[in-house]
């Protein structure tokens, strides 16, 4: 039963990976290396082709072109049941017919694998489920069908698990707690996870590795952290968290910072965050990032002045302000309630700053909200 | 204003509370009235003429509470009978084999044509049960095309027939119910989350394992189904054994026929229908329970 490609193991690489329904293309010449043991996240929007890179690796759909490896072994041609690859479906994929036993048992059983009930009661002490051996899915909540399919997945200790979506169907809180234990089982039995969600907050909790998909291809890929704090191209700024993006034009470079010039007020950009190929620049800033004082007030760093309050909304932690700028466009401010001070109300002329180490700038001839309607967190 | 309108609304309730409990029943009346005119009354006389015994004159008979009516009737009818479950048991393989592979491509792989197969697979029942049997008569029977081919590529001698043998029954029987084993098949079938195949191969199930472990378990109530409503009426039928068979092929709906209006033997021939409809009972009943089906109904 057990041949090369069954028993591979290390990186999942991709290469030059393709994938066309039609004349629409799914996955666009797509380079990737996954190392092993890592938790990986594919973010991005509906259709843009991040379960169907799943799937090609999966091998439930075969690439245009390029090619799949695991380590060493070329899988991308191999048949599904001779990967070392298991999935979590989107909807658990649990076979009605069977007990949670036989679920989890399946995979064993098919590999003629001696000590089934072993690995089996293990699986199931991992997700905590081992008293709903004898039920039959439909008897399990949403929450408990999701763990069975990990577990169902993962007691075949694959060199690649990949997760379709796997908390979609859950409640938000059900998702939360499942991020962690989702992450904590990854620590514990260190597979290689390759999980594909629409969500951010799923993937920057879970991934060590985010890449963010857009229109088949990978617009940037990196840790949560660089991801956010340095994001490469304004689909990446929008879609993960918000931003603002404001036009302006590079007037000075230094070693360290660059000057540029936003509507005639000069700001400073580190030359290490400036993602700009020419003058032209769209000057970034996270609205948690603003600080926001009435006119008048006095400031340092970044300053920007000449905002109005549009539109102030309280939501307990904190409260997010709508700043109408002089030249039309509206920024978002997010200010913490932890000074004491009242809240800025409606028609308020404000003066706003920032450290000047947070900006970041990208190229200036991109669509300033790409990626912005993607994003569920930004309507 | 709320416990005005609480009030308000328990106090109109009261005076239709027995009304509405005895909404149920009504509404359940047509069907009710339906079982008893036409099941229970027929089932009653049915049974109480299988005891009877003949009067004077041909067609009168009175109530004897004669038993052995049973006895007789199976002594004497006990070929037909074994006869017809065999028929009835081969014709239901048979339709089974030919409609699985049918219904699966119908449900998985036939794209846009999905409509179209499934009108082809109802269009028989657009022409009438016994027109459709003739016909085979005609398309089995000497001038037919299928002999003249067998004689011709030698598969056959000349004295060969096809008609008046068990075969043609069976393929008779097989053919009439095939749309009746295909249809439930079909809406099994097509019920499967394709996910599920995906997932037994992403468990290192082959294709073959799959349909195994997979596609067959969760095809169980359409196989019950269509296996019943194949069995069922083959086993009663005579249609087939009349137009297709001979005398070596008689069903025992041949004689159940025979009985009422042939020989005018209605007590012999209640007795018969009798022992026939338990036990078909008995044996949907013990294969209901074997399929274990009743979860996944």
């Amino acid at each position: 039963m057990v041949d090369a490609s069954t028993s591979a193991h290390g990186d999942l690489t991709l290469k030059n990976l393709t994938k066309n329904f039609g004349d629409f293309i799914a996955v666009d010449d797509l380079d990737l290396v996954i190392p092993e043991g890592s938790f990986f996240a594919l973010l991005g929007p509906s259709g843009c082709g991040k379960t169907t890179t799943l799937r090609m690796v999966a091998g439930l759909e075969e690439p245009t072109s390029g090619s799949i490896f695991i380590g060493n072994t070329d899988i991308t041609y191999e048949k599904p049941y001779k990967r070392p690859v298991n999935t979590v479906f989107q909807n658990y994929a649990l076979f009605p017919h069977l007990s949670i036993y036989e679920n989890v048992a399946f995979g064993l059983r098919r590999r003629g694998v001696k000590d089934v009930d072993t690995q089996v009661q293990k699986a199931l002490e991992l997700v905590e489920l081992t008293h709903l051996s004898s039920r039959k899915p439909n008897q399990l909540s949403g929450g408990q069908q999701q763990r069975i399919a990990l577990a169902r997945a993962i007691v075949n200790r694959p060199a690649l698990l990949l997760l379709d979506e796997p908390l979609g169907a859950l409640d938000l809180k059900l998702r939360r707690a499942m991020q962690i234990e989702l992450k904590w089982i990854q620590t514990e039995v260190g597979i290689t996870f390759v999980h594909v969600t629409h969500d951010q907050e799923e993937a920057m909790t879970m991934a060590d590795t985010i890449a963010v998909m857009n229109e088949g291809k990978i617009e940037q890929m990196g840790s949560p952290a660089d991801l956010y704090d340095d994001p490469r191209t304004a689909f990446v700024a929008n879609f993960l968290g918000q931003s603002n993006l404001i036009k302006g034009l590079i007037t000075d470079r230094a070693d360290n910072s660059g000057i540029v010039d936003v509507f005639g007020t000069k700001l400073s950009l580190p030359t290490i965050r400036n993602h700009a190929h020419d003058s032209s620049v769209l000057l970034g800033i996270r609205p948690e990032k603003i600080r926001i004082a009435p006119a008048g007030a006095a400031m340092n760093g970044n300053i920007l002045d000449g905002g109005v309050i549009s539109d102030a909304s309280y939501i307990g932690v904190s409260t997010q302000y709508q700043v109408e700028m002089p030249w039309g466009q509206e920024l978002m401010v997010f200010e913490q309630n932890d000074d004491g001070t009242p809240p800025l109300a409606k028609g308020d002329p404000v003066v706003m700053s920032w450290e000047p180490i947070f900006t970041f700038g990208l190229a200036g001839d991109q669509d300033a909200t790409a990626g912005s309607e993607a994003n569920p967190d930004s309507e | 204003m709320s416990t005005a309108l609480l009030q308000a609304t328990t106090h109109e309730k009261k005076p239709s509370i027995t009304k509405k409990k005895l909404l149920p029943y009504w509404l359940l009346a047509p069907g009710i009235i339906w079982l008893v005119i036409f099941f229970l009354v027929p089932i009653y006389q049915l049974i109480s003429t299988s005891t009877q015994t003949q009067g004077y004159g041909i067609g009168t008979y009175v109530q004897t509470y004669r038993f052995s009516n049973f006895i007789d009737a199976i002594t004497s009818s006990k070929a037909q009978l074994i006869r017809s479950f065999e028929y009835a048991f081969l014709a239901t393989a048979f339709a089974l084999i030919i409609s699985y592979p049918l219904a699966y491509a119908v449900a998985f792989k036939s794209g846009r044509w999905k409509n179209t197969l499934l009108v082809l697979i109802v269009a028989p029942f657009f022409c009438s049960f016994l027109l459709r049997t003739v016909a085979w008569e005609q398309i089995l029977g000497e001038q037919g095309l299928v002999i003249k081919f067998l004689r011709f590529a030698h598969i056959m001698g000349a004295q060969g027939h096809l008609t008046a043998t068990p075969f043609a029954v069976v393929a008779g029987l097989t053919y009439n119910f095939l749309p009746f084993m295909t249809l439930p098949l079909y809406a099994s079938l097509e019920r499967i989350d394709i996910r599920m195949m995906e997932a037994s191969g992403d468990l290192y199930a082959n294709a073959l394992t799959t349909f195994r472990k997979v596609t067959i378990p969760l095809s169980m109530p359409g196989v019950v189904a269509g296996t019943l409503l194949t069995f069922i009426p083959a086993a009663g039928d005579y249609i087939n054994a009349e137009l297709l068979g001979n005398p070596g092929t008689k069903m025992i709906g041949n004689v159940i026929e025979a009985r009422y209006l042939e020989i005018v033997d209605y007590p012999g021939a209640a007795a018969l229908s009798l022992i026939l409809m338990v036990t078909i009972l008995i044996l949907v009943m013990a294969y209901v329970k074997r399929a274990g089906t009743e979860e996944l109904v």
